[in-house]
């Protein structure tokens, strides 16, 4: 089969920072090439079919040599990328037939990879925090698409246990079903963070997850006041589209919260400028060093900033989280909710919700046209570059037929 | 006698027009036919300014003389005007510190010391010391700065006193100290028709809730205009509230007037008509335009910031209100008049460095939007010199700057509000109050430099007459962007300005142009031009 292979090296990684994870010719991390399909790691496991497979952040900064080496340390190599899948059943497996159209929850947590007992993070309902992911029952990976033995979504064939599948509903398309994945993080880090009907929240950048955060605000929760940040025009039109009151360019993102706060705007030499007072809960969304720091100059004290995009190494000054006793909180993936306005007795998996609220949605509006593994360079050059070209979520169609 | 102003059509031997251009000039041609329209010379001043000052205060207007008003163990305030007069700032000693002299040595002869000098910032911003130094002189200066001399302070409520509502409901709310003195003195420098009259106290120590009776958008736009205070809807809201203060506070005026001569000898071309102009006025505006034009904005800027006006006293008159701005109005029309026959389609003014808002400061877009609409399209008495659906053309940069320490809520006004409406009236019914009572303005006003955060919503009112009555607005020279966001076109040169203007206003179409500064005020009759040039 056809597939995307993720070889990191250490030359490979120094030179993806300069060049790009595609163009370090012999030291290049990412080339197409023709491998055997994986094999079924055991029972309960089905092969898939890609039909469409996005391309994530967390995907550009690993090729590109940002992502933190921490998470590194949790993948197996080679790996093939690709957890945002929406995919066809290609064979039997447990209760799924063959033909049907499925997302996969793409988390390897431990009854994914068969560990018993499970850890104590997947026996409290916490899959997302599950302790077995650097090599229990199956190689590392945080999720399938990290794992040298499952796949990812960016090849022809694929491997998933049944319990990471989600029947898609045929009132969504491919291009609605393979924005469940980030959909479904977007929910789960508002759920985790539910805002309260008087709280001012800020939305910090407004690539797929900011625009998705957004989303999850206006169908999940009932802040009083959503303000987004988004770097590009055609984010902003988004992001206005999609539920924000406010929303303004990083440039004057200080001075709009401060208005919209009523914070007191501090300025002083050899410091950035940063407010007393501020938003009640902040969705940090790019992952970068200068959005965390801004999230935090522009929360109140007491408030919570919560680190959506996925952070690498940095330099933030941490003084103002420090006096503010700001609440700093990671939001990954998905797992089981328990809280918020949607989520109903017994607890139900983000996923399930996330399908529910795809359909109420339609995110796949969001979706550029997807191109084939062949053209993986102009895919992941778009996809870099998606914000500027007023594009959004860029998508591969491994087999041709997706769309 | 100075000689009058004059209107001088351009014809095809006249040299190009001095233009005002923000932080430098232009030399313009204009098309054969275009008015220009050229204040009267300077008068000349005084010969015996401080005579004249002390004359005045013995021999006051419907008033007993200021000696007898003064007694041992009274409570005397005066008050002065702010930086925002004169424009330019004049060079010392400046009209103000001579009559604070004045009136302090008759106070001393009496034996006042419960003495208080209050700059009358208004919502303006508070004076620097060094700015309060050059206005009122070192000896005032440290005799009473920082405890017996200070910047009026409008939010604070313990400073203020309610003392009443007018006949049409407008609260009446001033200083505190000012409303509860034996004598409260107003010294006022009268640049322009606006200044003076019962304005001074009402607006000068008067709070928000007292100022948004008239700072408003249904009051500017009666208010026609803002140089003939008898059609000035305004005017007569400041009257109203003048009266009542009159009623319950005594109140001795002394209102100044001064001629036009504006810049100093080494500008001194500016002041002059380009036809008059000697080999060394012709250099020299070559030199300036194209120093300043090259200079970076800010060394421009403080050239021309550096500048201070030689403006000589022409009247002093003291005494009531009422009668003492009479007087002062009819020296300054003697010395500002023009008249003019006729509108025309197109009026053209070139947005000098300076404006009452950004002494030693920038002037914002906003500024620039109210010096175009606010302050030169109301240079009028009778009708505008621009005819009902024409066009202003004002020559400027409008760049996206700002002074961040003298008008934080001009920004946001610029980047929150503008963005979403150009409507004052939708301005003041959604953001005004919003604005007016963001804490962090009102630190800012009442602890650093900052204008009130109401106030670009005042820059904005300013203009609503203009924005009534004009059917477009161009900017040459102007940036893009900020143009589209002011609501107005921007036009790489006059030509193409002019071009543009046809599209509102027809072909051929008349056009006057503003020689200003030295400031004059325009008594424009109908008929006689309204036909275009062909």
């Amino acid at each position: 089969m056809r597939a995307l292979e993720c070889t990191p090296t250490l030359p490979g990684y120094a030179l993806a920072r300069v060049v790009g994870g595609t163009r370090g010719g012999p030291f290049t991390m990412l080339r197409l090439a023709h491998r055997p399909p994986p094999e079924l790691p055991g029972e309960g496991w089905v092969r898939l079919h890609p039909r469409l497979a996005g391309i994530c952040g967390s995907d550009l900064a690993a090729l590109h040599g940002h992502a933190s080496p921490y998470l590194g340390a949790l993948a197996s190599s080679p790996f093939v990328p690709g957890h945002e899948v929406v995919a066809t059943v290609a064979g039997e497996g447990g209760r799924w037939s063959a033909g049907t159209r499925v997302v996969v929850e793409p988390l390897l947590h431990c009854g994914v990879r068969g560990v018993l007992p499970p850890c104590p993070r997947c026996a409290a309902g916490e899959p997302q925090g599950c302790e077995s992911v650097a090599g229990d029952g199956l190689a590392a990976g945080l999720q399938s698409g990290y794992c040298s033995d499952t796949g990812g979504g960016w090849a022809g064939e694929m491997v998933a246990h049944q319990s990471q599948l989600h029947e898609v509903p045929g009132s969504l398309d491919d291009r609605d079903a393979v924005m469940v994945e980030p959909l479904a993080c977007a929910l789960h880090a508002v759920l985790r963070n539910e805002p309260g009907p008087d709280d001012l929240v800020l939305v910090v950048g407004a690539g797929t997850l900011g625009l998705l955060i957004i989303a999850a605000l206006r169908h999940a929760a009932r802040p009083r006041r959503v303000i987004a940040v988004a770097k590009h025009d055609g984010q902003r039109r988004l992001a206005g589209r999609l539920g924000a009151d406010v929303v303004c360019a990083p440039d004057v993102m200080l001075r709009t919260v401060r208005f919209e706060t009523h914070a007191r705007l501090v300025e002083g030499r050899a410091v950035d400028p940063f407010l007393l007072g501020g938003a009640d809960l902040t969705f940090e969304c790019s992952g970068s060093a200068s959005g965390l720091q801004s999230a935090i100059g522009c929360t109140r004290a007491g408030g919570t900033v919560v680190m959506v995009g996925m952070p690498g190494r940095a330099s933030i000054d941490l003084a103002p989280a420090w006096h503010r006793e700001l609440n700093l909180r990671g939001a990954y993936g998905y797992g089981i909710e328990t809280a918020g306005r949607v989520a109903v007795e017994p607890p139900r998996r983000t996923f399930a919700i996330a399908l529910e609220a795809a359909q109420a949605l339609r995110p796949g509006r969001l979706v550029d046209d997807p191109l084939p593994l062949e053209d993986y360079q102009r895919a992941l050059d778009r996809a870099s570059s998606a914000g500027s070209r007023g594009a959004v979520k860029v998508a591969f169609a491994p087999r041709g037929d997706g769309g | 006698v100075n000689r009058p102003g004059t209107v001088v059509e351009v014809g095809r031997a006249t040299p190009p027009i001095l233009v005002h251009n923000g932080d430098s000039v232009v030399l313009q041609r204009f098309p054969v036919g275009t008015r220009v329209v050229y204040p009267p010379d300077p008068q000349t001043g005084l010969r015996d300014p401080d005579g004249a000052i002390r004359r005045a205060l013995l021999n006051p207007l419907d008033s007993e003389p200021l000696p007898a008003l003064l007694h041992a163990g009274m409570r005397l305030t005066i008050a002065v005007d702010d930086i925002s007069l004169p424009l330019p700032p004049m060079r010392w000693p400046d009209v103000r510190a001579r009559v604070l002299e004045a009136v302090l040595d008759l106070a001393a002869d009496a034996g006042v010391e419960d003495v208080e000098i209050i700059i009358a910032t208004s919502l303006h911003r508070r004076m620097t010391a060094a700015e309060v130094l050059h206005a009122l002189g070192r000896r005032v200066f440290d005799a009473f700065w920082p405890d017996r001399l200070y910047n009026f302070d409008a939010e604070d409520p313990s400073a203020l006193v309610e003392l009443g509502t007018t006949e049409q409901g407008e609260v009446v709310e001033i200083s505190r100290r000012a409303a509860t003195s034996d004598l409260l003195i107003y010294v006022n420098i009268n640049l322009v028709a606006m200044d003076g009259g019962h304005k001074s106290v009402a607006v000068g120590l008067g709070s928000y809730r007292s100022l948004r009776h008239h700072h408003n958008v249904h009051t500017l736009r009666h208010t026609r205009s803002l140089m003939d205070p008898p059609r000035s809807a305004l005017h007569s809201s400041c009257n109203r509230m003048g009266r009542l203060l009159e009623s319950q506070v005594k109140i001795f005026k002394i209102e100044t007037t001064l001629n036009n001569d504006t810049f100093p000898a080494a500008l001194g071309f500016l002041n002059r008509r380009e036809s008059e102009w000697t080999v060394k006025d012709r250099a020299m505006a070559r030199v300036v335009a194209q120093a300043t034009a090259t200079m970076p904005p800010a060394q421009a800027r403080a050239v021309f910031q550096r500048t201070r006006a030689p403006y000589a006293l022409t009247g002093v008159f003291a005494g009531a209100t009422e009668p003492v701005h009479a007087r002062a109005l009819e020296s300054l029309y003697s010395q500002q008049a023009v008249p003019v026959r006729g509108q025309s389609d197109v009026l053209s003014v070139g947005i000098p460095y300076v404006g009452p808002y950004n002494v030693n400061s920038i002037m914002n877009p906003i500024l620039v939007y109210c010096m175009g609409l606010g302050y030169f399209f109301n240079m009028y008495r009778g009708i505008p010199l621009v005819r009902r659906g024409g066009v202003l053309i004002m020559t400027h940069p409008c760049r996206e700057e700002f002074h961040p320490v003298h008008h934080p809520s001009y920004i946001d006004f610029y980047e929150q509000v503008l963005s979403q409406t150009r409507d004052p009236e939708r301005m003041e019914a959604e953001y005004e109050e919003r604005f007016a009572s963001d804490a962090w303005y009102r630190q800012l006003y009442r602890r650093s430099h900052a204008y009130h955060g109401v106030h670009p919503f005042y820059m904005w009112f300013w203009g609503a007459h203009a924005l009534e009555h004009l059917g477009d607005v161009v900017v040459v020279g102007g940036d893009r962007g900020v143009c589209e966001r002011l609501g107005f076109r921007s036009a790489t040169t006059l030509d193409d300005a002019l071009e543009m203007a046809t599209q509102t206003v027809g072909p051929h179409p008349s056009v006057t142009h503003l020689h200003c500064p030295p400031l004059f005020v325009c008594d424009v009759e109908p008929g006689g031009f309204e036909t275009g040039v062909p």
